[in-house]
């Protein structure tokens, strides 16, 4: 009796001990997580996302207590049956147990059934999490992935974007989702999961932001050279604040006043950007290659959503476009130092 | 009859020169070790691969390569581990060990084995030698989408011959999954039944059985992109309207019984370790042996949860949810008869069994991070993250590679003839858990916290700096740990301990012959009359003396 103690109060110890160890690899690395803010999928900013987000806590519980019991079970094992040197011959031979063995391919088909419930249920709330009825007309968004960047067009308002797409906070956007080129996956971790954006496919995806906020995402399907730089940040805002956005966006860019900048349209015109970009007002500039230029200073980043929007940052990017992101369907057009100046000056009057 | 005799002796060929030994042998067991430690080259091929992928990880910014390198290294990487690493050791294991557990003398077709092994070295060194293109190797990933594997998207040689080499290796494992079933079906000693053959040769039955009827498939696939590639037509490209889901389709046909194609044999090396570690008969044989039967059905019905992301039909969303999420049963049954056979027995922590433990409490992580991805809304956010890079890496290094190297411990003996030396083991097991889950636990977190997976690089504000550089301290503690399974090979081989036939007073036949085994294996084909036999003779022995 005094040996079967002292083997379960060792074991006992052997267990805290390497649970105790467990703890301290990973407590630590829980910690580490970053003030910034990562995108997270579990600090959501949408119904859908937080339907999800609460979907997964459920199943984490579920999957916590699975995992403790196994990994227990293992534990206590490899500890209270180390062969010792009492242990001469061998362990009573039992081949199995059919009661037993029912029983543990019942209760792991009945946590099955019970987690496709919860899921099938949970599933049920985001679709009426995504649909159900606010304010205001849902608005429809086109958004079109091209090798690396994110196209975004508002058919109700003739508007075109790149790299920000904004949103009334509270109101459903009706997002159909397509690509120009290879597949890629439109995602905002905060505010839904994934949807392919493929050629010739439509998928459609509808989200609304419960708070004011600026949310990044990324392009979720590898898509090339360039993949880890094709990102986007979804900008919610007021109803306000997004009507004067659309009243900002709406109309054509408006003819430079400066000369500098002046320089830099016919520059525009002359050096072959107008065959790719889109300046609405801007005679010859109609190419859809590229991402639409019309308000192009008013974003907060370009080339992929990879760069702020600042006046050095255009100078970088229009000196040599594939050496700031790789593959990048814009050549180098060798401009000289004069001319990206006059451009910059230029792109500075695109708000 | 000594007539005879002295005939056979008389046309014995010539013994030939050790090279050309190797080169041209059919024994199963030469075949088997060559497929063995070529498998290994190749692993620490893809691990160095790897090194490259989290040293560019560990910070933001492009530091070591170039990002279209950088594509090349992951699409590399995934492509040795799965077809030049996992699934062609388990051939070697296979072949070298199957033959011997069913008391055969050699595979079914000696010859066709032969030619499976170098056709799937030719594939090896055919997919390594795509480095040397100018345009490298490819960088369309393991998984070859299209359109983005096509032409338009990705010229150069590096598909092409992606291509060529996987249809090479598809080829010789499918010839391999043939000689398998006859071999077992066919080539078992008197005594040997169905319900009495090792655990190991059932999960290489039901391994071959999914070979054989998902291979086809991929080759299909590939053969099209070929002719796509070489421009005889254009089947997949989407320009031309066709549904861009239709190489998905095709490819997680095959490559989601794959993933149990990997895994199976694993648990049939954990079901031999295991009773004989803990001295007791497995528990619930048919039951183990049934249910890689039933993941070997059931692997075929959910391949499309690879594609909830790309606007499935929701009621077949659900469907491929239920089945994935029904793989749970026979996984949960094999995993809870393991337990019961460790239960009340007396165990022997040797190396062997400790990487079986490390083998459960990986895979059992990695198990259940996979139903939160077979739950439809959950996996919209982490499909295509760094959580399906975790998740998989439990699966198949958790599982598939701790499996691997139980085996190495308990086999290498028999194969070579000498002993792993025991302390170098169990640092190499301690080196390798903790370094395999400072890499890839932080994964789930990074997945959850927006990291997409495949990206050679993020923003230093993006808050995913500390667990990256956190896993690429992981990395290299794993580097480290093959390094001290390396050295242990060494010592070992140069202390030539010896092992005797019967090291760890096994159970099954491959423990009735000398180690390492003769050509022909066995002097007199045994009869057996349990599925422990070697047991059954060592029981009879001690009767006797």
């Amino acid at each position: 009796m005094r040996a079967f103690n002292k083997t379960r109060t060792r074991s006992v110890i052997l267990v805290s001990l390497l649970v105790a160890l467990l703890l301290a690899l990973f407590l630590p690395a829980m910690a580490l997580a970053e003030p910034d803010g990562p995108p997270s999928a579990l600090e959501p900013a949408s119904p859908v996302s937080a339907a999800i987000a609460d979907l997964h806590t459920i199943v984490l519980i579920i999957a916590a207590s699975v995992f403790l019991v196994v990994e227990g079970l293992i534990l206590i094992a490899a500890f209270r049956f180390r062969r010792r040197a009492k242990d001469a011959g061998e362990p009573p031979q039992i081949h199995g147990n059919t009661r037993l063995e029912i029983a543990w391919t019942v209760a792991p088909a009945v946590i099955v059934v019970a987690l496709f419930v919860l899921a099938v249920r949970a599933q049920q709330n985001i679709d009426a999490a995504a649909y159900s009825a606010e304010p205001g007309v849902p608005i429809s968004v086109e958004v079109i992935g091209h090798q690396w960047w994110w196209e975004f067009r508002y058919p109700d308002f003739g508007i075109a974007t790149a790299g920000q797409m904004v949103i009334p906070v509270g109101r459903v956007i009706n997002l159909q989702i397509t690509s120009a080129d290879v597949i890629h996956s439109f995602w905002a971790p905060e505010l839904s999961g994934k949807t392919d954006a493929m050629q010739g496919v439509i998928n459609q995806s509808l989200l609304r932001a419960s708070r004011p906020g600026d949310y990044y995402g990324q392009c979720a399907e590898l898509c090339g050279v360039s993949h880890a730089y094709m990102r986007l940040v979804v900008t919610a805002v007021s109803e306000d604040e997004f009507a004067a956005w659309v009243k900002s966006q709406a109309g054509d860019a408006a003819a430079p006043a400066e000369t500098a900048a002046q320089t830099g349209q016919q520059i525009f015109q002359s050096a072959g950007c107008a065959g790719c970009h889109v300046i609405r007002g801007v005679p010859g500039a109609v190419g859809k290659t590229g991402p639409d230029l019309t308000h192009v200073y008013g974003r907060p980043c370009f080339a992929g959503c990879t760069l702020a929007t600042t006046p050095y940052n255009l100078a970088k990017w229009l000196a040599d476009p594939p050496a700031v992101k790789a593959g990048s369907l814009m050549p180098n057009l060798n401009l000289s130092p004069a001319d990206i100046a006059s451009l910059v000056a230029y792109l500075q009057t695109l708000k | 009859m000594a007539t005879i005799t002295g005939t056979i002796s008389a046309v014995a060929p010539r013994r030939r020169g050790a090279l050309m030994e190797w080169l041209t042998t059919v024994d199963h067991k030469k075949i088997g070790l060559l497929y063995v430690w070529s498998a290994f080259l190749f692993f620490l091929a893809g691990g160095v691969l790897a090194l490259f992928i989290r040293l560019e990880l560990s910070q933001p910014g492009m530091q070591v390569v170039d990002p279209d390198v950088y594509n090349q290294f992951f699409t590399m990487h995934g492509t040795t581990m799965i077809f030049l690493f996992i699934i062609p050791m388990f051939a070697g294991f296979g072949n070298y060990m199957v033959p011997i557990m069913i008391g055969a003398r050699d595979m079914a077709f000696p010859r066709l084995n032969a030619f499976s092994y170098w056709l799937f070295l030719a594939a090896g060194v055919m997919l390594y030698s795509s480095f040397l293109f100018e345009s490298g190797a490819s960088s369309a990933g393991w998984t070859g989408y299209t359109p983005l594997s096509t032409t338009v998207f990705t010229p150069g040689a590096g598909v092409t011959t992606w291509i060529l080499g996987l249809l090479f290796v598809g080829t010789s494992s499918l010839l391999g999954a043939i000689n398998f079933m006859v071999t077992i079906v066919n080539m078992r000693c008197p005594g040997m039944t169905m319900t009495r053959i090792p655990l190991l040769a059932w999960a290489i039955l039901a391994t071959s059985m999914m070979i054989l009827f998902s291979t086809p498939v991929l080759t299909g696939a590939l053969i099209i992109l070929l002719a796509d590639r070489l421009a005889i037509t254009s089947i997949f490209s989407t320009a031309s309207g066709v549904d861009p889901r239709l190489w998905q389709h095709m490819f997680w046909f095959y490559s989601h019984p794959a993933v149990y194609i990997m895994i199976l044999p694993a648990m049939g090396i954990v079901s031999e370790v295991l009773p004989v570690f803990s001295r007791k008969p497995i528990f619930g044989y048919k039951a183990i042996a049934y249910s890689s039967l039933a993941i070997a059905v059931m692997g075929f019905l959910v391949w499309a949860h690879h594609m909830y992301t790309t606007g499935v039909a929701p009621q077949l969303r659900a469907f491929f949810m239920i089945a994935t999420m029904a793989i749970a049963v026979p996984t949960g049954v094999k995993i809870f008869n393991w337990i019961a056979t460790l239960w009340a027995g007396h165990l022997s922590l040797k190396t062997p069994l400790l990487f079986v433990f490390g083998f459960l409490t990986m895979f059992v992580i990695g198990g259940i991070s996979g139903v939160f991805q077979a739950i439809v809304p959950v996996d919209l956010q982490v499909h295509d993250t760094y959580y399906v890079v975790a998740h998989l890496h439990y699966v198949l290094f958790g599982g598939a590679v701790f499996g691997i190297f139980a085996g190495f411990y308990y086999w290498l003996p028999k194969m070579t003839g000498w002993m792993l030396d025991e302390r170098w083991g169990k640092l190499q097991f301690w080196l390798m858990l903790i370094g395999f889950n400072l890499t890839f636990f932080p994964m789930h977190l990074l997945g959850l916290m927006g990291m997409p997976r495949r990206i050679a690089d993020y923003g230093a504000d993006f808050g995913w700096t500390r667990y990256n550089s956190l896993a690429t301290t992981g990395a290299f503690l794993i580097a480290a740990s093959v390094l001290v399974f390396m050295i242990n090979l060494y010592l070992s081989h140069e202390r030539r301990v010896p092992a005797g036939d019967d090291p760890w007073e096994g159970n099954t036949l491959e423990w009735a012959t000398p180690s390492p085994p003769p050509e022909y294996n066995f002097e007199t084909i045994p009869t057996v009359h349990s599925e422990r036999p070697v047991r059954d003779m060592r029981m009879a022995h001690g009767r006797q003396s």
